[in-house]
């Protein structure tokens, strides 16, 4: 029983430290051809995420090796029923990575400019589909006995859309705010700019979202029963908040910590109000998948408990190392001096 | 073709593709590993402007490997949820532990390494390329861990439907896994070595920086020897373990019909699998499978009639790959060891042929790691997992021919664009040589020293 809440607990931090991660570079890869113009700002701008993108997507390959391991039923059921959206994603994903690392590789104008709309594409589609995927999580698939009645139509329905709107717009703000951190001069001004721009949207999707969860899902039944865990959407409203106060007052880290504390509360108010399903069912609460029936034995994820328990706190001890060796905002004069940079 | 089939398909090439990566990602990363800790204890300058130049090359090849990694883990619940859900539990742990022990490491500090040039002392650089390479070999032993478990199942019970995890030890320390690790990292070291033997041939025949290509060539071609022969003496001790555990993939590597005891080999042979016999077997060497196999002159091989006929791996692939594999293996162990001669007494510009002969081989190694996974992976059929559950029972039920249709040319479109793409740059950046200016960056790296 415990480990099974333990892993459901892990498997939510993954997830959630996942999108903050990789939200700023979704959203800086969605920016990049509107904040940077010149071919230099631009290379500036993925050069900002050069050193950390890599690393902040293996926390998704975790979270599904995670899935696999502790809870490999929801593994299985989720990734054949999801099957076309996940594909987008698996290739937008792989379409991302080449693009940071070919994009420099020739010096035409007409190539970078490939890759720069292949990187706005490859960074959206991505954020669109992951808001997608977790809004018709949130909603249950229509699974029963006889398996899944969905498709991808189905998967696209205003929810699942509404979800995915909010995922993307979060992540602008978030990336437009990590670029404003971590840039100087003309690129950093626009990036401010985009930061703002899009925290109105984001607000009223975000009221949207949280007013139509009630009549399209279940979700708000845990925060009924126990009024106390209102907290956590309370405080994603709060941080939500918080952003824009920080950047009327120019204070551009506080409100980068708060669109990461938005994003964190965001995926916690969801996964709060699953429990303890990972994947409800829509037909048949019968056929949930929850923690405790589609999870690994007591055994497994006692073996996992001991391996996360040993070598998190490691991982998060030199994140936070790289983090801080990186943490000077990126010079047009660093991405010259480099000649390995992007 | 029907779903199962073409999952089948979509499996092989995509991870054949993912595999054209990592070797030479294992091989190249301790390769540059090596050269940035030379210059580090030396100070020679020809050791940065190395680790500059194949370090290059070894990051446009590492982030296709990165990118068509993800296509692995996505795919086995995408294509293969029966599995994913019968196995889960003793196959999805070396999976998650192969991401938080060494992907993590791997994916930080190949962003450490590639912009920390000014920011980190010359100490803690090197490190980050030793830590690579480590996380990435790391990386390699967890994910044959797992394909062991598929090859010869161990530590589990089945019970409540699926195969359930007891003995976490018996799985870390499955034989198969390791004497695959052990072969696999020694033959990706070789096709790392011959790819820098190659790229400094084709220099040196131009001479093009003779003193950098030449240090590059002696590295090589050392690394090449030793990996070279671990790679004949684990190959053997695997196939040893292997006629143990999978004695119809034995059979079928051998084309071997009749269960025999003293078991000869036939230099040629082509097996007729119809008929349960050979077209022709010439050149026989008395006893020396049964030698190779059991270590032992009169040991007994089980044929593949003792095997029903839906228990039998397809012969003909798994035959000619085996071959094929141990052929090229043997040409590798002349070419490296003439290549440690020829360059020890620096006479590699008297033999231009052979430098020639060496740019042609950069494919070969490549090619001998795919057969390799050939034998492994069509030998294990038809099961997926050996023995426990068959390839057919593993698909997902609820994926429709279209879908898998869609994804399959989608996957050859994208695969052949990056491929295409990849060999491109590595074909541009291995022909422009070194860079000669390297004192910018000496100056900032001193300052931070």
């Amino acid at each position: 029983m415990e480990f099974q809440v333990i892993w459901f607990v892990l498997w939510s931090v993954l997830w959630a430290v996942y999108f903050a991660l990789d939200g700023f570079v979704l959203g800086s890869g969605m920016l990049q051809n509107f904040v940077a113009r010149s071919d230099i700002e631009r290379r500036v701008v993925i050069n900002t995420l050069g050193p950390v993108w890599d690393g902040n997507e293996v926390w998704l390959i975790t979270a599904g090796g995670v899935t696999f391991a502790a809870f490999p039923t929801t593994y299985a059921l989720m990734f054949s029923y999801l099957y076309t959206p996940l594909l987008l994603l698996l290739f937008s994903l792989i379409v991302r990575g080449v693009a940071f690392e070919f994009r420099g590789k020739v010096d035409d104008p007409r190539w970078k400019n490939i890759w720069d709309r292949a990187l706005l594409v490859s960074s959206f589609l991505p954020a669109l589909l992951f808001g997608v995927t977790f809004g018709n999580i949130f909603k249950g698939l229509p699974m029963d006995a006889a398996g899944y009645h969905g498709s991808l139509v189905s998967v696209l329905n205003p929810y699942g859309l509404v979800t995915g709107l909010l995922f993307v717009l979060l992540f602008v703000v978030h990336g437009g705010l990590y670029l404003s951190v971590k840039t100087t001069g003309a690129v950093k001004t626009r990036s401010v700019s985009a930061a703002s721009a899009a925290w109105i949207p984001l607000l009223i999707v975000a009221v949207v979202f949280l007013a139509y969860t009630y009549p399209a899902t279940h979700l708000y039944d845990n925060f009924l029963a126990h009024p106390g865990l209102l907290a956590v959407p309370l405080l994603a409203v709060l941080s939500l908040l918080g952003i824009k106060v920080f950047l009327v007052k120019g204070k551009l880290l506080p409100a980068f910590t708060a669109s990461s504390l938005t994003i964190l509360l965001v995926v916690a108010t969801g996964v709060v109000g699953l429990f303890p399903n990972l994947i409800p069912s829509s037909l048949d609460p019968l056929y949930s998948l929850t923690a405790f029936n589609s999870s690994s034995s007591p055994y497994t994820l006692k073996v996992m408990t001991g391996v996360a328990v040993i070598f998190l706190p490691i991982i998060i001890a030199y994140k936070i190392w790289v983090y801080r060796v990186f943490r000077a905002p990126v010079t047009n004069q660093d991405v010259l001096d480099n000649k390995q940079a992007y | 073709m029907d779903v199962v089939s073409l999952s089948r398909l979509q499996f092989a090439l995509t991870c054949a593709f993912h595999f054209i990566f990592v070797p030479l990602t294992l091989g190249l990363s301790v390769l540059v590993a090596t050269m940035e800790v030379k210059y580090g204890r030396t100070g020679n300058e020809l050791y940065l402007r190395m680790t500059k130049f194949w370090g290059k090359l070894f990051l446009i090849n590492f982030a296709l490997g990165v990118v068509t990694g993800i296509t692995m883990e996505f795919q086995f619940g995408m294509n293969w949820a029966e599995y994913s859900r019968y196995v889960g539990d003793i196959f999805g742990a070396p999976l998650a532990i192969e991401a938080t022990t060494s992907f993590f490491l791997e994916s930080v500090f190949i962003g450490v390494w590639v912009f920390g040039w000014n920011k980190i002392s010359r100490k803690a650089h090197a490190v980050s390329i030793c830590l690579v390479a480590f996380a990435t070999n790391l990386s390699g032993l967890w994910i044959l861990l797992a394909n062991g478990w598929m090859q010869h199942p161990v530590g589990y019970v089945l019970r409540n439907g699926r195969a359930e995890m007891v003995d976490f030890l018996a799985v870390t320390f499955n034989p198969n896994g390791w004497l695959k690790f052990a072969h696999q990292i020694s033959s990706a070291y070789v096709v790392a070595a011959f790819f820098v033997l190659g790229i400094s041939a084709w220099h040196l025949l131009r001479k093009n920086e003779t003193t950098f290509f030449k240090t590059s060539f002696k590295m090589a071609a050392l690394f090449g020897l030793v990996s070279v022969v671990l790679s004949g003496l684990t190959g053997d001790i695997h196939a040893v373990e292997v006629g143990k555990t999978q004695p119809a993939k034995l059979a079928a590597m051998e084309a071997l019909w009749d269960t025999q005891n003293t078991v000869w080999i036939s230099l040629l042979q082509l097996p007729d699998t119809d008929n349960e016999r050979n077209y022709f077997e010439y050149i026989k060497v008395p006893g020396l499978l049964s030698i190779l196999a059991t270590h032992s002159l009169n040991g007994e091989i089980k044929g593949l009639k003792d095997f029903p006929k839906d228990e039998r791996p397809p012969v003909m692939p798994v035959f000619l790959s085996f071959r094929l594999m141990i052929g090229l293996g043997m040409l590798f162990s002349l070419l490296a060891f003439l290549a440690v001669v020829l360059s020890r007494y620096d006479l590699l510009e008297r033999y231009p042929l052979f430098l020639k002969l060496l740019v042609f081989t950069i494919p070969l190694p490549y090619l001998a790691n795919q057969f390799g996974w050939i034998v492994a992976e069509m030998g294990r059929q038809p099961w997926i997992v050996y023995g426990i559950m068959k390839t057919s029972d593993g698909i997902s039920k609820s994926i429709t021919l279209g879908q898998v249709v869609g994804s399959l040319i989608g996957f050859v479109l994208l695969y052949g664009l990056l491929g295409a793409i990849d060999i491109y740059l590595l074909m541009k950046f291995a022909r422009k040589g070194p860079d000669s200016d390297v004192s910018s960056l000496i100056n900032t790296a001193k300052r931070k020293v």
